[in-house]
């Protein structure tokens, strides 16, 4: 079974956090289909949360048919998103380190690269998150 | 659909003057709503207009559809915690959930003594800390299956650690309840993880309202160069402006988002979003309520 944590100061909506790390375990094979996820009660005895907000993750995944629930039962993995991306990431992240070595080359330190990524990831996903 | 508290130019003046002004406000079923604002503001007011032990001064009130005063029925689906939470201390645990039990029409025992857990019974109330007293007069509350759960400041005796505990019960009674719940607390950190509903209230007067997650997502922190303010494109209205030497940092409620390159643009926390609308000089500007889901005040 999966267990959710928060980030308080990450800015990004704790709905959008669960659906996230729902995904995230999904693409590295950690749930599969037929999994159950912790039920509402869980959730919010776990994390002190609003119940809403977990009744709108499990939603949202809900209809992205990627779980189904069943009643009285619980919340299930319905769907995948594991193999698609999973063979790609040993080339995108060579390509990433070789970014990196590139930055480094450049001048940039640790704590410039992370703000110039981090910067760029908030651009590119203004309008999803 | 009906609101389980709903208020309409809602006022209550005691001797020493108003605590309590026009405030009119519609609270969503099933919401868990943050009642903000400064010690004073009329928080504890309102909840106690709400179950009846005051009588409003002008306006009206309606608790899940009735008024507490001409109706009391309809105390018996709201569950009220005061400030202290006041419980008999000489009481065993046991004996106070056996007076619960009796006093109660409904009364759910497996919920309360779910909640209570590990709480041993026989225990007095006088021998319990304060985040033990916390966990059963809120194991009481839910013992009646409250529609509508009426919370005053409930962290304001307990620790960090105990605060915690005391929200993860909450929102574990509130997964099996169902119920809607009103948490008026005056340190918005302790409230802000859990509640999607906020009321800000300020010197007695409703200073906002609103869904959080739309509150948050109509609000922008723009900062830029100063310059003499024109109309930014996007901006509904400034909320707060700030200018240090040659720089400007505008609080600002848009619609859609703010274009504009010579501005850099950010999100706000719920907490300074809330103290930019309690500033004192956002005070003395009443303007009429705009029509719609959400509504300003001041």
């Amino acid at each position: 079974m999966i267990e959710f944590h928060l980030d308080g100061r990450s800015g990004v909506a704790t709905y959008v956090q669960i659906v996230q790390q729902v995904k995230e375990a999904l693409r590295l094979g950690v749930l599969d289909v037929g999994d159950q996820l912790p039920t509402v009660r869980e959730v919010v005895a776990d994390l002190a949360i609003n119940p809403n907000t977990v009744a709108k993750a499990y939603r949202e995944l809900e209809r992205e048919g990627l779980v189904v629930a069943r009643q009285g039962r619980g919340t299930f993995i319905a769907g995948t998103l594991g193999t698609p991306s999973l063979e790609h990431h040993d080339a995108l992240r060579r390509e990433l380190e070789r970014w990196l070595d590139e930055a480094e080359r450049a001048g940039l330190d640790e704590e410039s690269i992370r703000a110039l990524i981090s910067s760029t990831l908030r651009e590119a996903y203004r309008r999803v998150a | 659909m009906m609101s389980p508290l709903a208020t309409e130019e809602l006022g209550k003046r005691f001797r020493r003057g108003w605590a309590l002004r026009e405030c009119t406000l519609t609270v969503p079923e099933q919401a868990i709503v943050g009642l903000a604002g400064p010690n004073g503001a009329g928080k504890s007011t309102l909840l106690e207009l709400a179950v009846g032990m005051l009588a409003a001064t002008e306006g009206s009130l309606s608790v899940l559809g009735r008024d507490p005063r001409r109706d009391p029925a309809a105390l018996a689906d709201v569950g009220y915690v005061p400030q202290g939470a006041p419980l008999y201390r000489s009481f065993s645990v046991a004996e106070t959930l056996e007076l619960a039990r009796r006093t109660n029409a409904r009364w759910d025992r497996e919920l309360a003594h779910e909640l209570l857990a590990s709480l041993d019974s026989s225990r007095r109330v006088s021998a319990l800390s304060a985040g033990e007293r916390a966990r059963l007069s809120l194991a009481l509350a839910f013992g009646k299956r409250p529609a509508l759960l009426l919370l005053d400041e409930p962290f304001a005796q307990l620790d960090p650690l105990a605060g915690r505990d005391f929200l993860r019960l909450l929102m574990d009674g509130v997964s099996e309840t169902g119920s809607t719940v009103v948490i008026a607390s005056h340190v918005v950190a302790d409230i802000e993880r859990v509640c999607d509903h906020i009321v800000l209230l300020s010197e007695g007067r409703v200073r906002l309202e609103g869904n959080v997650e739309e509150l948050l997502a109509s609000h922008l922190l723009l900062t830029g160069a100063r310059r003499p303010l024109g109309t930014i494109r996007g901006v509904e209205e400034i909320v707060r402006e700030r200018h240090s030497g040659r720089q400007s940092t505008l609080l600002v409620r848009t619609r859609g988002g703010v274009v504009d390159p010579t501005w850099s643009v950010d999100g706000i926390e719920l907490e300074e979003l809330l103290l930019a609308y309690m500033a004192p000089e956002r005070l003395p500007r009443p303007v009429a309520p705009e029509p719609g889901r959400l509504r300003w005040h001041g």
